[in-house]
């Protein structure tokens, strides 16, 4: 891992030079919200957030994004037949992303890139991006990456790891497409000995802020039909309202719909995300519905993060403890309190029916 | 604020405890700073969860829709009125709530704190009268409460439940000179293009997570048209003509039922102002039919009635 | 890289309403390119995702078996949004299939068991699948006895019916045929629901293995039937079916428990079933 450093004053300029070779994309405050953005003007690019309102999984899985298009009228070529939507996949970089997020894109590999099959738009996506991360020397109060893998500096998933040292940052260089960024930025020098002490000691610093913990180390041995029968999930659904905002803000919630829509005689297959708080999201077209009530599409986004995951991909929780959904939920619903009654729950397994 | 807690405490024991109701509906405090989570409490042993501030922006109406049992329920003035829009709509009988009637100067706008604080995170806010006081790591500050109200609070003439069972503290006195349509006459005074393009720059960061159709307790209906699929009303993709129909579409719905409570714009994740589209058609059906929702169980909502003498020179 | 939501395309060859009330109907189709129906190798108990471009895809199982060649056979039953479009679709149109997808019926496993197989309404469709493969001459051979308990409300509402008339004569097979009620006097079927006819016909679980495909009702009271006669929750496979978009495992809906039905199901045996929650 090569260790190089950059003065403040010289990273618009290295922006500028990335342009060239990549299409950028970094936080950008609108009004009081920072989210990732492209970049066209390197000024638009704000490091100064703690997180950003929704996590950049959209740079990957957009909110809508066009999957197939197709002609409808009988007369064209081709009428009814499919074919993917041409997308641009040249190369992409994303500045600013904070480590916790990077791990989230780790996280959703598991399900988009599989031994059966491999979604093709979110493998290209995340082939063709490099991660140039931001640790967080001042992280959130209600941040616990700490205690679910991750930590204000960890370099899961990203190319380059930045730490910021009064005007400078540390650049820690990752993997081959970290190398290449490099490259192309050409202005990075060696650090120096005393800057990377520097760095340790604030890495040091953000880890020991984390205040907020949570506790996963037995979820992964109680019964999945003890915890899906346990009496606690009847208090903790009781003031949730079903919106979808855990979800859409959440970096590791991957859930979407295909739709398709046409204009005229022409249209396209969409994807858009989706949320397992709608009941729309499991109802058969008998009417039947398996998540019909509230209950039990709350307990379904607590035990797909924190069971049903640990058990299928063996890599942990499906949450890196950025605290999104815990700050915006609008009526506080608290993945940590959450956790803590699954990971304490003693009940046994109910007896099959 | 206190004194809130603690008359609310007792009420719901005593109701409790003398089998007056099966449930009380209130709050209690939450995980972070600055937010209250719904609670039901259904044992006198377990009243000291219940909580009051000013950080109780939410509806609790919400909670009461097609309820069976006999539940009271603490209200502010713009919950209460909500509550007899759903008496009026038959979605709870009036002899099956208790209205624990909560005299309000108004909720804080946790965004308003933040914004004041500029990049400090608050750790711990607590009240003290009039003042908000807020500690976060090495600064403690003190704001006042007036400049930090939602901003249906800050133009509320309703503070005082109008109808309730018993009081939770002594009545507040209402707002006097208070302009609520500014923003409104704004509105009005565009062109159509102009309002198009303010409404479409409105809702431009919407994400679609119907939170705000979810924490207005009009919004009761089995199945939204968000959700129908045949036919299928609106598109599922973030279109900007979509996003649009659906804020809309919404806001008619709530046209003479909305309360103004603000839990829409309190819960939106993108801090889009919603009630702009409500405020207008609460503005509309005052003006036109001289009513403002839930103030009586007198009179059901003029558009879900008839009357011979209905104004009707806006229909061209 | 392939794309796993990309159809292929296909051509209506045939439509065959099944059904007196005109609700469900068969679509026999054709691959237009010959080189899809090579890569579209599929087993019993598998489905396909049928594409509607302008409408969407539904998740429907594949009717024909892998030893009929040159098309499939998808039974619809009309219901939501696509399945009606496809109602309304003609032979020679143009649709999509996406697949095969999902797992199939273990029957290799089953190889020198006896085999029942138990449906119901229009949820026969992967049941024809298994039956016409086991049937072919070529796998005949490789399964003890095989019996069949098929029940619809009427007459007007069995599948296939010149096929179960075909097999009915065949004396490999024990096809036990019933319907709810008929007022037909001379009613060639048995009359009664599938779990008292599968009660009086199905004595025996020695070396059998049970396939059961119906609606949640028929399977409810079945299932008591087959353990009483000594049915191993193991030996009690089952198919199930939730919402699904993707059929591919990804896009988070038709789980239940950690298992998706699309990519880990739909097959599953009661004893798996019996660790998961109740939500299908």
């Amino acid at each position: 891992m090569k260790l190089l450093k950059i003065s403040k004053k010289d990273f618009s300029d290295v922006l500028n030079r990335l342009k060239d070779s990549y299409r950028l994309y970094g936080p950008v405050r609108k009004g009081n919200i920072v989210d990732f953005a492209p970049i066209e003007d390197v000024s638009d690019i704000d490091l100064s957030f703690q997180n950003s309102r929704l996590s950049p999984k959209s740079l990957f899985l957009p909110q809508s994004e066009r999957m197939f298009e197709y002609g409808l009228d009988p007369a064209g070529d081709e009428a009814h037949i499919l074919k993917e939507a041409s997308k641009d996949y040249s190369p992409k970089a994303v500045i600013g992303i904070r480590p916790c997020d990077a791990k989230a894109l780790e996280l959703v590999d598991a399900n988009f890139d599989t031994p059966e099959f491999r979604d093709p738009w979110w493998v290209k996506a995340r082939e063709t991006t490099t991660l140039v991360g931001l640790g967080c020397t001042s992280p959130c109060s209600t941040c616990f990456c700490t205690t679910v893998g991750g930590g204000p500096f960890d370099d899961a998933g990203l190319d380059v790891l930045l730490t910021e040292i009064n005007d400078a940052f540390l650049a820690r260089v990752l993997t081959e497409k970290g190398e290449k960024l490099i490259k192309a930025a050409n202005t990075f020098e060696p650090a120096e000995e005393e800057l990377v002490q520097k760095a340790t000691a604030i890495e040091q610093e953000a880890a020991g802020k984390i205040v907020s913990k949570v506790d996963t180390s037995r979820l992964a041995e109680i019964d999945t039909l003890a915890l899906h029968g346990a009496d606690f999930w009847e208090d903790v659904q009781f003031a949730c309202i079903n919106c979808g905002i855990c979800t859409y803000l959440c970096p590791t919630c991957w859930c979407f719909d295909i739709q398709d829509e046409t204009h005229g005689r022409v249209g396209c297959r969409m994807r858009n995300w989706d949320s397992c708080m709608f009941p729309l999201f499991t109802l058969h077209a008998s009417g039947h519905n398996p998540r019909g009530q509230k209950i039990q599409r709350v307990r379904q986004r607590f035990m797909h993060k924190l069971k049903y995951y640990v058990d299928t991909y063996k890599m942990g929780v499906a949450c890196v403890g950025c605290g999104r959904c815990v700050q915006h939920c609008p009526v506080n619903i608290d993945i940590r309190q959450v956790c803590r009654l699954m990971n304490e729950y003693e009940g046994k397994v109910p007896k099959v029916s | 604020m206190i004194a809130n807690t603690k008359r609310i405490r007792e009420t719901a024991k005593r109701l409790l405890r003398e089998d007056i109701v099966d449930a009380v509906l209130g709050f209690k405090q939450g995980t972070v700073p600055m937010i209250c989570q719904p609670v039901l409490v259904t044992r006198p042993e377990d009243v000291d969860v219940l909580y009051w501030d000013s950080f109780c922006g939410v509806n609790l109406a919400n909670y009461l829709s097609k309820r069976k049992d006999r539940i009271a329920v603490v209200a502010k003035g713009c919950d209460a009125r909500n509550i007899v829009v759903h008496t009026l709509e038959n979605q709870i009988k009036r002899d099956q709530i208790f209205i624990m009637g909560v005299p309000c100067k108004g909720m804080v706008d946790p965004r308003k704190v933040r914004l004041a604080l500029k990049e400090r995170e608050p750790l711990e806010v607590t009240e003290d009268g009039d003042k908000i006081v807020v500690m976060g790591e090495g600064f403690e500050t003190s704001l006042s409460k007036a400049d930090l109200l939602q901003d249906n609070c800050a133009i509320c003439i309703h503070r005082n439940p109008v109808i309730y069972d018993e009081l939770m503290g002594e009545p507040v006195p209402e707002q006097e000179g208070i302009d609520r349509y500014a923003d409104e006459r704004k509105l009005e005074a565009m062109s159509a293009d102009e309002r198009s393009r303010h409404f479409q720059d409105l809702v431009a960061t919407c994400i679609r997570c119907y939170a705000c159709r979810d924490a207005c307790p009009l919004c009761y209906c089995p199945t939204c048209f968000v959700d129908e699929s045949r036919p299928q009303w609106l598109g599922k993709s973030i279109d900007p003509t979509d996003t649009l129909t659906f804020h809309l579409l919404r806001a008619f719905h709530c046209a003479g039922r909305c309360t103004d409570c603000g839990a829409c714009e309190r819960a939106c994740p993108m801090d889009i102002k919603v009630r702009q589209f409500t405020k207008k058609l609460e503005k509309d059906v005052l003006e036109l039919y001289d009513y403002e929702a839930g103030m009586t169980e007198e009179t059901r909502p003029p558009l879900d009635v008839y009357q011979p003498d209905d104004p009707g020179d806006f229909i061209e | 890289m392939d794309n796993p939501y990309l159809p292929y395309p296909v051509r209506i060859e045939e439509i065959t309403i099944e059904t007196e009330d005109r609700n469900i109907k068969s679509f026999r189709v054709v691959f237009l390119n010959p080189e899809d129906e090579e890569r579209f190798s599929y087993r019993p108990g598998q489905f396909a995702e049928l594409s509607v471009a302008g409408t969407g895809e539904c998740p429907i199982g594949i009717a024909s078996s892998p030893t009929e060649s040159g098309h499939l056979l998808f039974t619809v039953n009309k219901a939501g949004l696509v399945t009606s479009q496809l109602h309304n679709m003609q032979e020679g149109d143009v649709m999509g299939v996406r697949g095969p997808l999902g797992n199939y019926y273990p029957l290799d496993e089953m190889e020198g068991k006896n085999v029942v197989l138990i449906g119901g309404g229009f949820a026969f469709t992967t049941l024809r699948s298994t039956l016409v493969y086991m049937l072919a001459p070529e796998n005949r051979d490789r399964f003890e006895e095989i019996s069949v308990v098929y029940g619809a409300r009427d007459e007007g509402m069995l599948l296939y019916k010149s096929e179960l008339g075909a097999w009915l004569l065949r004396s490999d097979i024990q096809l036990h045929i019933t319907v709810d009620c008929s007022d037909d006097p001379f009613c060639q079927y048995h009359i009664g629901f599938v779990p008292g006819i599968t009660e009086q016909k199905i004595t025996s679980a020695e070396n059998s293995v049970a396939i059961i495909c119906g609606p949640p009702i028929m399977i409810k009271f079945t299932q008591p039937v087959l353990e009483k006669v000594g049915f191993l929750p193991e030996d009690i496979i089952m198919s199930l079916e939730n919402r699904m978009k993707c059929g591919i495992g990804m896009c988070g809906r038709c789980n239940v428990g950690a298992d998706y039905v699309c990519k880990d199901g739909p097959i599953l045996t009661l004893a798996k079933l019996n660790t998961l929650p109740k939500e299908y």
